[in-house]
């Protein structure tokens, strides 16, 4: 049976996290890679990377933080942020990266996407959308981080780029993130209930009962979440224990030992 | 001793050559699109992500390397390993975007993935994305050596290898139905899901890979 995956998202700027663990010492907290190994032997299912670059220019440390973590993880690594054009996804899968997400540039060209899912397959296509509530079982789809309203109803925009060949979607509440106070259960059921694709369901987790809610209630097939495990208030261990506990596939492996500097 | 990896332009090659090399205890890990590297090589591996018959097409776009497969896997009975589509490739024919020709190594058809619904609580999705638990039909065959029962593997496809002679099928797991996880026969093995990507699990059957002598 297929599980429920749990994914830790890491923001990277300038080839630096941005909001890392900080509950391990680390030698460098900073350190993308080092973030990312941690991650890899605590047992989660993926691992997400948001480049919040300000640039274009400055990507190629990007580049360097895919190649790294590729070097040392052998698990499924999701990569996004200002991917604008196939050399982009092109560039972040030579990297190592297994999975590319298009935000913005899926809505100023829509066509993009089904041009990327032809070219590298609909697996490592994954589409973010952003979405606030308008009014009651209504949402818009936002771009820039939620500053720009595209007068475009989210559910029916999963559907057209499920259509055009996304693989998956990543769908963050824009009204939820940042938060805690968990995911919107209605938007996150409204799209993954119309789309045939996996959705991954982001923005508000504060609780583990939130991630439970998100699989239950919202319907979503992965879990993605920052700062509750980044700060150390849960592990990707306690999450998988309060899931299974909840009745919900997860995926317990017997897990290697802390890496070295690890101080849980 | 070589590991070629068969490169043929599709997709994420660098993780499967950085698991490889994580495994390789002192062989060689050779990523080439050469046919005659083929011949100098102990194992064989083919990757592969994206469309059935886009794969295939990159495939037969090199030259020889069609020749170089049948004449080091077939005949010279080398180990040989493919992954995802490159585990499809092995298929007599592909119907993913019109209908294809595989290599022809194990008598199948790779067909789209409909899972049954049934009862569940929620749809079941396609692509089959994440990580799902192997029941493993073949316990003995070397490449499982050491795999606990209900080990996960990471897979991402919408297609399943549908195989005519069910002694072929090696792995299964449950998406709405059993999928093919693993297939094979004498001396050449292909998995649906990444071991490039199943950390622990897949690592160690690279490394099983590795040490098979079929």
């Amino acid at each position: 049976m297929l599980k429920i995956r749990i994914i830790p998202c890491l923001d990277v700027k300038d080839g630096r996290v941005v909001k890392g663990v900080n509950f391990v010492d680390l030698v460098d907290a900073g350190d993308p890679v080092a973030q990312a190994r941690f991650y890899d032997q605590a047992g989660a299912d993926e691992l997400c990377f948001l480049d919040i670059t300000a640039s274009h220019e400055d990507r190629d440390t990007l580049y360097d933080v895919v190649r790294g973590t590729a070097e040392q993880c052998f698990m499924p690594l999701t990569v996004g942020g200002g991917v604008r054009n196939v050399d982009d996804i092109r560039k972040l899968l030579l990297a190592g990266a297994d999975k590319v997400s298009i935000n913005t540039a899926a809505v100023a060209r829509p066509e993009f996407v089904a041009e990327a899912a032809e070219k590298f397959g609909s697996q490592c296509i994954v589409v973010a959308i952003d979405a606030k509530a308008t009014v009651p079982g209504r949402w818009e789809i936002f771009t820039h981080g939620g500053r720009n309203a595209t007068g475009r109803d989210a559910v029916v925009w999963g559907e057209r780029m499920a259509a055009l060949g996304a693989g998956e979607i990543l769908l963050t509440s824009m009204d939820r993130d940042g938060t805690k106070g968990g995911f919107d259960i209605g938007l996150t059921r409204a799209v993954a209930d119309a789309v045939g694709v996996p959705v991954i369901a982001s923005g508000g987790v504060g609780t583990l009962d939130h991630l439970v809610e998100g699989v239950r209630h919202g319907h979503a097939s992965a879990v993605l979440a920052a700062s509750i495990f980044h700060f150390g208030t849960y592990s990707v261990a306690d999450a998988k224990a309060h899931m299974a506990a909840a009745g919900l596939p997860v995926r317990m492996e017997p897990t290697a030992p802390a890496p070295e500097g690890a101080n849980p | 001793m070589t590991v070629a990896i068969v490169d043929y332009g599709s997709g994420n090659l660098r993780s499967a050559a950085k698991a490889f090399q994580h495994e390789a205890a002192g062989r060689k890990v050779l990523v080439t699109g050469r046919a005659e590297d083929l011949a100098r090589a102990d194992h064989i591996v083919l990757p592969g992500v994206g469309s059935f018959g886009d794969c295939a097409r990159g495939l037969r776009a090199l030259a020889g390397m069609m020749e170089a497969l049948q004449e080091n896997v077939v005949r010279r009975a080398k180990p040989f390993l493919g992954i995802c589509v490159g585990m499809q490739l092995m298929a007599t024919r592909g119907v993913e975007h019109g209908i294809h020709e595989g290599l022809g190594w194990i008598h199948g058809e790779v067909v789209p993935l409909e899972p049954d619904t049934g009862a569940g609580d929620h749809r079941l999705k396609v692509p089959h994305m994440g990580w799902n638990e192997l029941t493993i039909g073949d316990p003995a065959h070397p490449i499982f050596a050491g795999l606990a029962p209900g080990a996960h593997a990471y897979f991402v496809h919408g297609y399943r290898f549908a195989a005519a002679d069910a002694a072929s099928v090696l792995a299964e797991v449950s998406h709405g139905g059993p999928v093919t996880a693993a297939i094979g026969r004498d001396n050449m093995v292909g998995t649906q899901f990444h071991p490039e990507k199943s950390q622990a699990v897949g690592l160690s059957l690279i490394a099983n890979f590795l040490a098979w002598r079929p």
